[in-house]
């Protein structure tokens, strides 16, 4: 095949379109655009908030004042005007969502649309949806069966209403304010999200999954999920977002935090797929999130497991603190970037324990004119004896204008640690390729075999529907860009 | 700015005699260089290159600089031997930052010139113009540029066009003298196309006091030019080391470079290497045996500007007691550099609870038609290893030292000068079987 063919096949192949990009017709009530004290008494006070978080919110705000934005990524962020946001959008008909009468039709079609249904006849057994739009959770499903075992699961506004001490304790707790400059800026504003736990010995009987969508103009999205697994339990919780082509980039800014007890185990798995900008690079969501999971019991375990497909900027670290003896931590992902977009992204294993085990298995696609950077630490601490860590990061790239890069960082401070890391950087083998010319199949969807195979990985340890979703995800994502 | 103003106000206060002491060449770099080190300053350890690397206490200390060009009495020739047995190389000395003339009177082929580099300099400034800080005055590194400004003497080698230099060349770097004192060294190497020459710098050190030598080694390598470059550093905990190597590649040359650290006190070696001609080969390789308190960094930067090239990186760290050891090794390839081939490696074996080792292995790629990996491992050594040969007799000690050198033995076999590698042999095993206090081979120490 010749190259120049093999570029027009890869020009089709990136060229997939999003979507997701419609726009609600829906009356949101928002508050005036800047971020001052103000407004974070106001979101405080539309939320209903006990003092101590409104305290929280403002040591947070006073703070982040005081940071500067990180320049460490390999990323070219433009610069943000924190003042020409709006900190507070909520769709007007909100209910209080207990019955499904009471839903807006208007944004039961916008999440029917989304795939997510929001009657819990309609959906798929063994899935609970908390769903938000904007700054605020429009409905929870199947929160009452799920009570009756005792697991909570509502929107962090409920949660801070009816279990403040729950939140109290563990708010923070794993991403404290002054972590980073937008951890700060998300603890100082942040609006809905889910709020999880489950109590000692319970395995909770279905996945639960929140759907964030932006929604409304000029708005930035700051949600904060808390999960937290008390000893003996287990959890699958996914995540997944999207929202409108809009020229204008919109912002968002999310901390999730996870706390594990003794033997209990959580799958966070996320499919993110916010707007990525138009083919210019026109447009787009900035994704900042930070990710923390700390494993606080003995032989506690985590699994992170991302399908990064969105985004114009993404930069995200899921991580994980191994504090228990005998942790583990698992971190799969597979990066997606075409066209303008840029991601730097990767995990934190820090291994505070004894016998703690990590393993982290990273793809990077590129294609079009994007970057998409590894970053990721690994850390052994001078008590953590026995740890053992395994790092895999991979990247593919498709056209001859992206970039691929690899960034890990080993920090090893206990000769008993046995850490490996290895990277590959390549292209698509024209070996490959020409195999399946030969056998019948057409470039592109030799090509999509591939990326699909090379992926398979961690595609594998999503749960099922997630996993369909996310292999259609990515050949949409690459559709336009083999060659 | 605190310990910069020491720095920038000597400066300032001896421009003079830094004009009077060295060539017009050398002096003309100065002001431009002088202003980037105060624009820049001493990086900390927000700077992430430096962040693993705490220079803080060994700047607090007051060097003495050499600012007159006073010389040591004896010649070194006449005290020190750091001979590699049955390899006959021709001998050159350096001691604190004084380059010693060759009392040898054979002299190498037609047109080569080798000796000190501001004499050199002086003599032909045509000539040099277009290489003496060529690649460093385009660096960022506060220290290359804390060299430029303050440098007055070093080795200067420069072989012409199709002139192959056999016989390996050796340059002995010494620090000697009771005060603490810091050497400005700076290094020409020029191997024109067609050339070829092997030189082997060896680090050491004749006094117990604080010595800081911040170095600067230009290389430029034309085209199918060859070059071995061997550095070997044995110097005592006391000395700190700051080398900055600058390598360009021409087209279809081929660079071999081999740093061994086996006695120091904190050093950190950029190795920044960058491939400009296309069919340009090269391997960089390194090992660092620490122990007691020894400090290591290599930062190793390989630039894939343009395509077809081939570059390999293999570098091996062994750390007990409380040494501490950083390996940061990148392989960035430029948007067209297509079809190349770039391979890293870092192993690290640790043997003691509280020795220390960070690793940062980066690939930058902005071209798709290329083969980039790296990988770093680092462990212990295997019991069931160690239980084998133990029960096949050997003491534990022993077990172990073979262990280790079965774990180097790559890095040493790739040497190409077999007396060397015969000799850094030598020295490695001697080296874990705990024979080895300081430089061996040194009549002083």
């Amino acid at each position: 095949m010749k190259s120049t063919e093999d570029k027009d096949i890869i020009t089709q192949v990136t060229a997939g379109e999003y979507k997701y990009g419609f726009v609600t017709d829906i009356e949101t009530e928002t508050i005036p655009e800047g971020l001052n004290e103000d407004v974070i008494r106001l979101i405080s006070s539309k939320k209903m908030e006990p003092d101590w978080l409104l305290e929280f919110r403002l040591k947070a705000f006073r703070h982040w004042q005081s940071m500067e934005k990180p320049q460490w990524a390999h990323l070219d962020i433009p610069e943000i005007d924190y003042q020409k946001m709006v900190y507070y959008a909520a769709p007007k008909s909100k209910t209080s969502g207990d019955n499904e009468e009471d839903i807006d039709p208007d944004l039961l079609k916008t999440f029917e649309k989304l795939g997510i249904p929001l009657q819990e006849r309609k959906q798929l057994a063994g899935m609970a949806v908390d769903a938000v739009m904007d700054s605020v959770s429009v409905k929870t499903t199947f929160k009452e069966s799920l009570a009756k075992k005792g697991i909570i699961f509502c929107s962090f506004s409920e949660g801070v209403q009816e279990h403040p001490e729950l939140i109290k304790r563990y708010l923070g707790s794993v991403v404290p304010y002054t972590d980073n400059y937008y951890a700060a800026l998300n603890c100082a504003v942040f609006s809905d999200g889910s709020f999880v736990y489950i109590p000692k010995g319970v395995r909770c009987p279905m996945e639960l999954s929140t759907y964030f969508r932006i929604n409304a103009i000029n708005t930035g999205q700051f949600e904060r999920t808390l999960i937290v697994a008390d000893d003996d339990s287990y959890v699958s919780y996914l995540e997944g977002c999207t929202a409108p082509i809009r020229d204008e980039n919109q912002l968002h800014v999310a901390i999730v935090e996870i706390v594990v007890h003794d033997r209990a185990e959580v799958k966070y798995s996320t499919v993110q797929n916010w707007y990525p900008g138009d083919k210019e690079g026109k447009g787009g969501i900035y994704n900042f999130v930070t990710k923390r999971c700390l494993c606080k019991g003995e032989s506690a375990k985590i699994s992170w497991t991302q399908v990064e497909t969105g985004s114009a900027i993404t930069w995200k670290y899921p991580s994980c603190i191994l504090a228990g003896d005998n942790s583990v931590g698992e971190f799969y992902s597979v990066a997606v970037t075409n066209n303008h977009q840029q991601a730097d992204t990767g995990t934190k294993m820090i291994h505070l324990g004894k016998n703690t085990r990590s393993i982290i298995v990273s793809k990077g696609i590129s294609a079009g004119k994007s970057q998409n950077s590894y970053r990721g630490l690994v850390k052994i601490a001078p008590k953590a004896s026995n740890a053992r860590n395994h790092s895999q990061c991979d990247s593919l790239l498709l056209g001859d204008t992206c970039g691929a890069h690899t960034f890990p960082y080993i920090e090893i401070n206990n000769e008993t640690a046995v850490v490996e890391h290895e990277a590959t950087t390549s292209k698509i083998n024209e070996d490959q390729l020409f195999y399946c010319n030969q056998r019948g199949i057409s470039t592109e969807e030799a090509i999509g075999l591939i990326v699909n195979g090379y992926a398979k990985e961690v595609i594998n340890k999503l749960p099922m529907e997630f996993a369909v979703e996310a292999q259609k995800l990515l050949q949409v994502s690459l559709e336009g860009s083999v060659g | 700015m605190g310990k910069e103003t020491t720095y920038l106000n000597l400066f300032r206060n001896y421009r003079e005699v830094l004009r009077q002491y060295s060539a017009p060449l050398m002096d003309s770099k100065r002001e431009a260089a002088i202003g980037l080190f105060e624009k820049a300053g001493f990086p900390g350890p927000k700077d992430e290159a430096y962040r693993q690397c705490r220079l803080d206490a060994l700047l607090e200390i007051d060097y003495g600089m050499n600012l007159y060009r006073l010389s040591a009495p004896p010649h070194p020739s006449k005290v020190f031997r750091c001979e590699v047995p049955s390899l006959s190389t021709k001998l050159f000395f350096v001691v604190n930052d004084v380059y010693y003339p060759d009392p040898d009177p054979q002299k190498l082929s037609e047109g080569v010139l080798y000796g000190s580099i501001n004499a050199i300099l002086r003599e032909y400034p045509e000539l040099m113009a277009p290489y003496y800080d060529r690649i460093a005055g385009q660096s960022a590194d506060a220290f290359a540029a804390l060299n430029t400004a303050m440098a007055q003497d070093g080795f200067l080698l420069f072989v012409p066009a199709g002139v192959e230099i056999e016989q390996p060349l050796q340059l002995i770097q010494l620090f000697h003298g009771e005060i603490e004192q810091m050497a400005n060294r700076r290094n020409l190497v020029i191997i024109e196309d067609g050339a070829s020459a092997k030189l082997m710098i060896c680090d050491h050190s004749m006094t117990q006091s604080s010595c800081f030598s911040n170095q600067v080694t230009e290389v430029f390598v034309g085209k199918k030019a060859r070059l071995e470059y061997y550095e070997l550093e044995m110097t005592h905990p006391n000395n700190a080391r700051l080398s900055n190597t600058f390598i360009d590649q021409q087209a279809s040359s081929s660079v071999f470079v081999n740093g061994i650290t086996l006695n120091n006190g904190v050093s950190r070696n950029n190795l920044n290497l960058r491939m400009l001609g296309e069919q340009a080969e090269s391997m960089l390789s390194g090992l660092c045996l620490l122990d007691s308190h020894q400090f290591a960094d290599y930062h190793v930067d390989v630039e894939h500007v343009v395509p077809q090239c081939t570059s390999r990186q293999l570098y091996k760290y062994i750390l007990d007691d409380e040494s501490r050891g950083v390996f940061a090794g990148k392989v960035l390839v430029h948007p067209n550099a297509q079809k190349t081939s770039a391979y890293q490696s870092n192993a690290n074996l640790c043997n003691s609870s509280r020795a220390r080792m960070n690793a940062l292995p980066q690939l930058e790629i902005y071209a798709d038609d290329v083969k980039c990996s790296h990988g770093s491992a680092t462990g212990q050594i295997d019991e069931n290893a160690l239980f084998y040969m133990r029960s096949r007799g050997l003491s534990e000690q022993e077990a172990r030292a073979m262990l280790k050198f079965a774990f180097v033995a790559d890095v040493i076999e790739g040497i190409q000068l077999i007396p060397l590698k015969n000799r850094i042999h030598n020295l490695v095993g001697k080296r874990f079987r705990k024979q080895m206090s300081a430089c061996a081979g040194c009549d002083i120490c």
